[in-house]
């Protein structure tokens, strides 16, 4: 596997830059330490790791929800210390206001920006469009299925027109099936949309699938251990046929004889 | 209830005990329960009386203005111990004692701290109230899914929008369930109040039924506030079924 070289081009310029990040929570865990990433305009990288890595908190950290002990975030090329409107983030639990309805959880980010009922509906609305949830505006999220209600948060992600995405686990508490064509649906989307992308997940098969990029990040304390590169031209091929390619089913092999590693490692060690 | 394979109303239960009351009534068996239906006619003598519209305004007076600070201190002591973990720290273990302390006791030391008029009867409406609404209102706040939070944060809310648009709703189910049982414990507290200061309004007239054994004109007083409190209880229930149609899918 090779090593992206993260200037290659102008359009692969790094729109978030993570600098020797650390993480020590309070009582002594070092969830984080000296993390130094890249990552690219306009590219799909995801955050792969066993629980424990730290991924979620590096997410959480790049969102600005949670602040590092050691080393700086940048967002193109100034340090940020807290949330802003360049980053927009999808919820592992979806985070969905139950007293609201669709329509108005999309907005929601809007509202937040004060922007007139009339102008944030309309945007709303194109992006209820976009993830397929057209009629289901005035619906309330207990009476959508877990997959809708992702689709929900992903639209309100939309709304903000931010250039990063942050999703944490967003497909884990979605049904294998549904998961499936959620990944297929984004991958549609995001062509579309151009946005930079940082996934988090634990599962190997849908990092692969679904990003140009793998962070891997090793346990106790969380450091990038590899970055893999998924050059696989997925333009004009089929997600079954992606699914089957050989590079696929290789570099899911691959990770997994890495992840194994770590594994076998931590049992060594206890 | 189905019996030999009727419906039976809910209401017929109750019916029953009217029945039972009205039989041991009759048979002078208790001399403190009258027949029901002396205690009915009482009830609507009294229902016409000026004395007692006098005493209703006066009480209902103490009522909402203590309630009413019940709510509003609650509400915000609630709040504040639910997000500031020295407050929680520095008022926790107050708020706990005299939720569950026989505040009936404090009421003489009121008397001298306010007086013998109806400041001090809407001070202990308001102690009566105002510790159970506390309680409520912070278990709430406690229970907002920690990710509503971070939504709102990641969004851009500020800290009046983060109060005003998340936390407010979500701690609602809560905050309903305190106004629910404070407003019982207002009830109790103007007529104990009432009782133990210069024995005015409600509570005079609780004082002379019972001292004059007048037991049918007092049983009927205490079914009046009992409708009263039942009533208002209700009132605030049917808020909270509307409310909680999200209540139990927050998680």
């Amino acid at each position: 596997m090779n090593i992206q070289a993260a200037n290659d081009t102008a359009a692969t310029r790094a729109i978030v830059e993570v600098e020797g990040i650390g993480k020590i929570y309070p009582g002594g865990t070092v969830a984080l330490e000296g993390v130094d990433l890249e990552f690219p305009t306009g590219q799909m990288t995801t955050l792969l790791g066993p629980s424990g890595c730290g991924k979620t908190t590096l997410l959480k950290i790049i969102a600005g929800l949670l602040e590092p002990t050691a080393g700086e975030v940048r967002i193109n090329g100034k340090p940020v210390f807290g949330p802003g409107p360049e980053r927009a983030f999808v919820f592992q639990d979806f985070a969905l206001l139950p007293w609201a309805t669709v329509l108005r959880n999309v907005a929601f980010g809007l509202e937040l920006q004060g922007r007139d009922k009339s102008e944030r509906e309309t945007i709303a609305q194109a992006s209820i469009e976009k993830v397929g949830l057209a009629g289901f505006e005035n619906a309330y999220p207990h009476e959508l299925s877990g997959g809708m209600r992702q689709r929900v948060g992903l639209a309100r992600a939309l709304c903000v027109d931010a250039d990063v995405l942050l999703m944490d686990e967003p497909f884990s508490a979605v049904d294998e099936q549904t998961r499936r064509l959620f990944q297929e649906e984004l991958l549609r989307l995001l062509e579309k949309e151009k946005k930079t992308v940082i996934f988090v997940t634990h599962s190997i098969e849908e990092a692969v699938y679904v990003s140009d990029r793998i962070v891997l990040l090793s346990p106790r304390p969380g450091r990038v251990n590899r970055i893999v590169s998924m050059d696989l031209d997925r333009a004009g091929l089929s997600a079954d046929e992606i699914r089957r390619e050989k590079l696929f089913l290789d570099t899911v092999e691959d990770i997994w004889q890495t992840l194994k590693q770590y594994l076998t490692d931590e049992r060594m060690n206890e | 209830m189905t019996v030999f394979g009727f419906r039976i109303p809910a209401a017929f239960s109750l019916l029953i005990w009217c029945v039972i009351w009205e039989i041991i009534g009759r048979l002078e068996a208790v001399f403190i329960f009258p027949p029901l239906s002396g205690v009915l006619v009482a009830l609507v003598k009294i229902l016409g009386q000026n004395n007692f519209h006098n005493a209703a305004i006066i009480s209902l007076q103490a009522f909402s203005w203590g309630m009413l600070y019940a709510v509003v201190v609650g509400v915000a002591m609630g709040f504040l111990m639910g997000r500031v973990e020295a407050a929680n720290k520095l008022l926790g273990m107050w708020v706990n004692i005299f939720a569950s302390a026989p505040l009936s006791s404090l009421v003489p030391v009121l008397m001298l701290l306010f007086g013998f008029g109806q400041t001090t009867i809407i001070v202990t409406v308001f102690l009566f109230a105002v510790w159970i609404i506390t309680l409520d209102t912070y278990a709430g706040i406690r229970h907002v899914n920690p990710s509503l939070i971070e939504m709102a944060r990641v969004f851009g809310a500020g800290r009046v929008q983060l109060y005003t648009k998340v936390l407010f709703w979500a701690a609602l189910p809560e905050i309903l369930a305190g106004v629910r049982m404070g407003l019982i414990r207002a009830v109790k507290g103007v007529v104990i109040g009432q009782l133990l200061i210069s024995v005015v309004a409600l509570g005079q007239m609780f004082a002379r039924y019972s001292r004059s054994f007048l037991l049918e004109e007092f049983w009927a007083l205490t079914l009046i506030l009992f409708v009263f409190a039942l009533g208002l209880s209700s009132a605030i229930g049917w808020v909270e079924q509307k409310v909680e149609y999200y209540a139990g899918t927050r998680n």
